[in-house]
């Protein structure tokens, strides 16, 4: 199953990097990316693999959103399914 | 993202962040005809017993869906086979010792509502139901969680006329009785005419008859998703309007369709249906008063009010039902006046009066909701407005309801704050004239014609 990921925060150095690591911590593999900059704002979603996560997927959901806090970055882990029914016929 | 895109991505996340989409609730119905005994405490304890087990896991469950998939669900609730008809012998203190059985269930549960305090009544009453009525000022007033509920008519079978002065009288017992929380006890228990049996909403949701043993309902809501999609959309014809209305509608239920189809396999309960409603919050942004203003009202209640509403009803139903494998309950708008932040603003300042609502109600789902009325309303007038609303729902077979508080001691501007959900309700005024023997002439007002549809 796959985890949609939302990150929106200040922009700043290393922020890929710090929330690609945490997803490695705990398993999730990131098989797409899509991040831009806007008015300084830092918006990244990225679609990760979560088959093999090392911990429960709600462990993952707060683990990724007190990670996003600690950074002042909002994280958001959500499973693809809501989004695949909403957009999809 | 070859499939999903990012603008659907930011779509989702921008309706659940900042318009307030979220699943209302999801609703277990438990079937109590296995408890029934000739023995009170026996039956209180079965009743206990069953719910508990039945529902052990729906808090824990509502919670892990919400985290999964980032999306509130914001009530976890019950209903049960409506009590009048599992009461047995019980007089009206031994309906009260229910009632307190179900509340200390639902506090075990740690859920939000339990609803099913109910008896139907439409075509007339039995001894149980009679003393089930008997007994809702004193359960409402001694409990916390518990609602109730009467079906008082139907297409096919009239309407009670009996059964509504009881129930004018229950409401006025129970506005003196939680005189000190502002006549709480009223905003838990709702009047019908054409009572679903599936509704996950409360106070009006019990597990009908027809049912099976036990069920997973789901509510959705997202009134200020539409909102802000007409908004967006600008000025535009109604025909597009209709449109941007029913792919809305059609997101917000796949929502709920999600929510259902996952609580229904985690609780090993099978599906039942999705309500289809946009249910407000007195929250900004999450009003339905707020959608008719954006159409083009300057306040909810004027001139337009109800072609608009209509429209929306309409709409909402033309894309949800595309989005569920099976739809029930109220499913439609709801306009509880306390419960809706534009609601309130525009009772407040005149543009909003009870007889606009009585129309609107001819539209869409529910009826007159949450409206509180001076304490000084006279029963026979509580009675006469109920009477009114029931007869619109059966004459157009379709469901109204009345949830009406005379707040004990409040008069028109004053008004009432219940906090929470249940949100601030400004006293509204009622017609000064009196269908006091109108009333009192008792009896049952025959079904329509068209209840004849053999």
């Amino acid at each position: 199953m796959k985890a949609v990921i939302s990150v929106t925060g200040k922009d700043g150095v290393g922020i890929v990097a710090k929330v690609s690591s945490k997803c490695a911590e705990f398993g999730a593999n990131i098989v797409d990316i899509s991040q831009t900059v806007l008015d300084g704002y830092f918006v990244m979603i990225m679609i990760t693999d979560v088959d093999s996560l090392n911990v429960q997927f709600g462990d993952f959901v707060d683990a990724m959103a007190s990670f996003g806090k600690e950074n002042a970055l909002q994280v958001n882990t959500m499973h693809e399914d809501i989004f695949n029914s909403m957009h999809k016929i | 993202m070859s499939i999903l895109t990012t603008n659907d991505i930011r779509e989702t996340i921008n309706m659940i962040q900042h318009e307030n989409l979220d699943v209302r609730t999801i609703t277990m119905g438990i079937s109590l005809y296995d408890c029934v005994s000739d023995d009170i405490d026996r039956l209180c304890d079965n009743i206990y017993d069953k719910i508990t087990h039945k529902a052990e896991k729906l808090v824990a469950t509502g919670e892990d869906i919400s985290k999964k998939y980032g999306i509130p669900i914001v009530n976890k609730r019950v209903s049960v086979t409506p009590i009048a008809l599992i009461g047995g012998k019980a007089d009206s203190d031994g309906y009260v010792k229910i009632a307190k059985t179900l509340d200390r269930a639902a506090k075990t549960l740690g859920i939000n509502f339990i609803g099913g305090f109910s008896a139907l009544v439409q075509k007339g009453m039995s001894r149980g139901s009679e003393q089930l009525i008997k007994a809702i000022p004193q359960a409402l007033t001694e409990t916390d969680f518990l609602c109730s509920s009467l079906n008082v008519a139907s297409t096919k079978a009239g309407i009670n006329m009996d059964a509504i002065y009881m129930a004018g009288n229950a409401i006025k017992e129970m506005a003196y009785l939680t005189k000190d929380k502002n006549s709480i006890g009223c905003a838990k228990f709702v009047v019908f005419a054409n009572a679903p049996e599936d509704n996950p909403f409360m106070a009006g949701a019990f597990h009908g008859i027809g049912e099976p043993e036990c069920v997973i309902n789901v509510g959705v809501s997202g009134p200020g998703v539409v909102a802000a999609a007409i908004k967006r959309a600008g000025n535009c014809d109604f025909g597009t309007l209709a449109n941007i209305i029913k792919k809305t509608a059609y997101k917000i239920t796949s929502v709920g369709q999600l929510v259902a189809t996952d609580a229904a396999k985690a609780l090993d309960t099978p599906f039942g249906i999705v309500d289809l409603s946009l249910a407000p919050t007195p929250a900004i942004g999450d009003s339905v008063a707020r959608i008719l203003e954006n159409m083009g009202l300057e306040h909810c209640g004027t001139h337009g009010t109800t072609a608009a509403l209509a429209m929306l009803n309409d709409a909402v139903k033309k894309g949800g039902v595309m989005a569920s494998s099976s739809v029930g309950g109220l499913s439609g708008a709801f306009i509880p006046v306390s419960e809706d932040e534009g609601m309130i603003e525009a009772a407040e300042c005149g543009a909003l009066t009870l007889t606009k609502l009585e129309a609107m109600t001819a539209v869409c789902s529910v009826g007159l909701d949450m409206i509180a009325i001076p304490g000084d309303t006279p029963v026979e007038t509580i009675c006469g407005i109920i009477a009114d609303e029931i007869a619109i729902g059966v004459v157009n077979t379709k469901t109204t309801a009345a949830r009406l508080i005379p707040a004990y001691g409040k008069k028109v501007g004053d008004s009432v704050d219940f906090g929470g959900l249940l949100g601030t309700a400004p006293i509204m005024n009622v017609s000064p004239y009196s269908c006091k023997d109108f009333i009192l002439r008792g009896g049952h007002i025959p079904a329509p014609m068209h209840s004849l549809k053999n």
